[in-house]
């Protein structure tokens, strides 16, 4: 092999070279293997549901097979494919390129957590082949602690376990950026992924730890019979609501908040121009990151908490709204004047503004006391959080990886193929979902496994755009998979972007730079103003 | 002179990130031990006078000698930290053998605790003996109490592991006065341990007890 053709791929091609890395990329592609395995098996629990639900009998499955197949969607999908989706392969690629380092802070600790994520994931697959779970991924007390006689604590240590994959993530992250800036790369040049990975590292760090202690907390009461969450030994199941959410809201932002990192740096490129308003995008995503730690009660208006902390809880999720709109505004006044390119992950960018803004408005509805009180629990919500978390942070993670990889894998993929799933899956997405919307606003509940006749017209069409919507999704396996042999060599800066990343080779050399990069400009230094 | 590790440039930003990584990991202790705490904030207020009756079950006498015990701990492990600045390496080493012999104390004490407690039946879903009204209630109590002490006695087991650790390193003769990042963040993190207890001591041993 020649010298110039040595790569981080290059670097030693037996599995163990590959299980005992401790290059931030090769533990990125681990990450998304794994992830990759796991979007699937909660693909497949979705299609099963999309297919339980084309009619409106409940003939496929009966109820508590219909419960289990929810749950384990949800948990799946949350935990095991949607936190660490970006943040744990593009952002463990991408963050020590784009700030010029040769590593994350803690390497081996970045290995360290991709074991604790197939630990906690073997211990999800472990309770399904044993049966699932069927508490919905929620876990809401006392049903999960008294009720169900599921494999609850198995579930909740598969979750207790990923969490601190997590955790140890977000720590690696905010001391990486912290101490591993190159010379010149001051906080106010870092491109905004990095912004938006910081972001979600405060929000990982502090937030995951509530969940674990709280999941223990349910495990001990589920095995010893104790009931700090139990009414009748004078417990609090509304605690556990407010624990709970107090993780699981901010995990929306965890979410999400890697999508606008990816999206900001696809716009800029396909756009060649810099970011409009730099630093409010900054200061947005720190707000989102505090303000999301602090609206967890709009999820509890009908559970029974006080009115007042409702009304408060709503205020605050208006308030949220704000540094989210500045951030859908400041994309598109990007676009003005740009020379735009509607590449693949361009059209995803532009799929996941869309998308976001549905979702995020619509999320507005739920935050107004007396409207959620009609719409929530019914496929309302279902549809607001598909919104977001399928239509923004799946469309922006899918965009992500089409955009660096070529600096992945130094190959091509097939434009044509990859416009084509692009535009395939925001139709097919939007089939799926936006029935939803009618369907709850005309009151049909989730969590059913049948409905009245009278839904059965808007539950075909989102089935229907459930098998498109699937179609897209195995495409690009198909087509990227094939362009790492196939592929036309990319070259290190294959779209004429800025940022460090494409700086260097593609793929990049094991230590990332041949000599250290210095930066003497501001980030998406695009030739247009 | 070591060198620094894999990503680091120079030791100074090696150490800036060890530091760095500890105080953000004790940024998640706290908010682990923030739901127990919390948790108790909400049952105190719904049944005030079972957490009185129960906090009338711990031992306040041994409650204050496991705090004495750890106080002392946390301040040989600062003066281990100020041995070594001032290049006395074997002394460092002594005084955090002491420290962690100080943790082995506490666990000890702790651990006599727990067996009175299961002696006299007080641990709710695997001994609990107690009747009358306020017993269910009660009971709240002590499993926050056990879940609390439980997880605090677990990080003082770990505390102990990695003091015993440093100590070696200290014999060994690894730490210069400006170089000693893992006495620096391991020692930060026994303060954690400590300052955690300085919680749990009025809660669950004091506060109503009268």
């Amino acid at each position: 092999m020649h010298r110039a053709e040595s790569s981080y791929l290059t670097e030693g091609s037996t599995l163990a070279s590959w299980l005992t890395t401790h290059d931030h990329k090769r533990i990125a592609i681990l990450y998304a293997v794994a992830i990759t395995f796991f979007f699937f098996l909660g693909g497949i629990a979705a299609a099963l549901i999309r297919l339980e639900l084309a009619t409106p009998h409940g003939d496929l499955m009966s109820a508590d097979t219909y419960n289990k197949t929810f749950t384990f969607h949800g948990v799946v999908m949350v935990w095991f494919f949607l936190i660490p989706s970006i943040p744990n392969t593009l952002g463990n690629f991408l963050l020590p390129l784009m700030i010029g380092a040769r590593d994350v802070a803690f390497p081996r600790l970045n290995l360290f957590s991709w074991y604790l994520y197939l630990l906690g994931g073997l211990f999800t697959v472990t309770c399904l082949l044993l049966g699932g779970v069927d508490t919905g991924w929620t876990f809401y007390t006392p049903f999960s602690t008294l009720f169900s006689n599921t494999h609850v604590v198995l579930a909740v240590v598969g979750v207790f376990i990923v969490g601190f994959s997590s955790i140890l993530t977000g720590l690696n992250f905010i001391v990486t950026i912290h101490t591993l800036r190159t010379e010149g790369m001051t906080w106010l040049r870092l491109p905004l992924f990095v912004w938006s990975m910081y972001g979600v590292s405060l929000v990982m760090m502090l937030a995951t730890p509530v969940l674990a202690m709280t999941l223990s907390l349910l495990a001990i009461e589920r095995l010893t019979g104790v009931g700090i969450f139990d009414p009748s030994l004078g417990g609090d199941p509304l605690l556990f609501q407010h624990f709970f959410w107090f993780y699981s809201h901010p995990a929306v932002y965890i979410m999400v908040l890697p999508s606008m990192g990816v999206v900001s740096e696809l716009i800029t490129a396909s756009v060649r121009r810099k970011i409009f308003g730099y630093r409010f995008m900054v200061y947005s995503i720190i707000g989102i990151a505090v303000v999301g730690f602090l609206v967890w009660g709009h999820h509890m208006f009908v559970a029974g908490q006080s009115m007042y902390a409702s009304i408060v809880f709503s205020i605050l999720s208006f308030i949220i709204a704000v540094p989210s709109a500045i951030k859908v505004f400041n994309w598109t006044a990007t676009l003005y004047k740009g020379d735009i390119t509607f590449g693949a992950p361009m059209i995803y960018a532009l799929g996941f503004v869309g998308l976001f803004m549905l979702g995020g408005l619509t999320g507005l509805f739920l935050a107004a006391t007396a409207l959620d009180v009609n719409l929530t629990d019914t496929y309302f919500v279902v549809a607001h959080f598909h919104y977001i978390m399928v239509g923004g942070a799946v469309m922006a993670y899918l965009g992500g990886i089409h955009f660096w990889w070529p600096k992945i894998t130094g190959r091509l993929y097939s434009e044509g193929w990859a416009r084509f799933a692009a535009i395939l899956m925001f139709l097919g997405f939007n089939l799926t979902f936006f029935p939803q919307f009618l369907a709850g606003a005309e009151g049909m509940p989730r969590r059913y496994y049948r409905y009245p006749d009278e839904y059965a017209l808007l539950n075909v069409l989102s089935s229907a755009g459930a098998v498109l919507l699937a179609a897209s999704y195995l495409l690009p396996v198909g087509y990227l998979l094939w362009s790492m042999r196939f592929g036309e060599r990319a070259g290190p800066d294959p779209w004429g972007a800025k940022g460090l990343e494409w700086e260097t080779a593609s793929p990049p050399p094991s230590h990332n730079f041949e000599r250290p990069p210095v930066v003497t400009d501001g980030p998406y230094a695009y030739v247009h103003p | 002179m070591p060198e620094p590790a894999s990503p680091f440039d120079d030791l100074a930003q090696q150490h800036e990130a060890a530091q760095l990584g500890m105080w953000a990991f004790l940024a998640t202790e706290i908010l682990f031990f923030g739901v127990l705490f919390t948790g108790y904030t909400v049952m105190r207020l719904l049944w005030p006078d079972a957490f009185v009756a129960g906090s009338r079950h711990t031992d306040l006498p041994l409650g204050a000698i496991e705090t004495g015990v750890l106080l002392t701990s946390s301040f040989t492990a600062a003066w281990a930290l100020q041995a070594v600045k001032r290049s006395r390496p074997r002394e460092a080493g002594w005084l955090l053998l002491f420290t962690a012999t100080m943790g082995v104390a506490f666990l000890g004490i702790h651990g006599a605790e727990y067996r009175h407690d299961y002696l006299s039946g007080v641990i709710p879903g695997i001994r609990y003996d107690e009747v009358g009204d306020n017993a269910p209630r009660e009971a709240l109590f002590f499993v926050l109490y056990y879940v609390t002490t439980g997880f605090h006695a677990l990080h003082v087991l770990i505390g102990v592991v990695l003091l015993c650790i440093l100590a070696r390193l200290a014999f060994r003769g690894d730490f210069l006065p400006e170089n000693h990042a893992p006495l620096e963040v391991g020692t930060l993190y026994w303060h954690l341990v400590d300052i955690v207890w300085i919680f749990v001591f009025p809660l669950y041993y004091q506060v109503g007890r009268a």
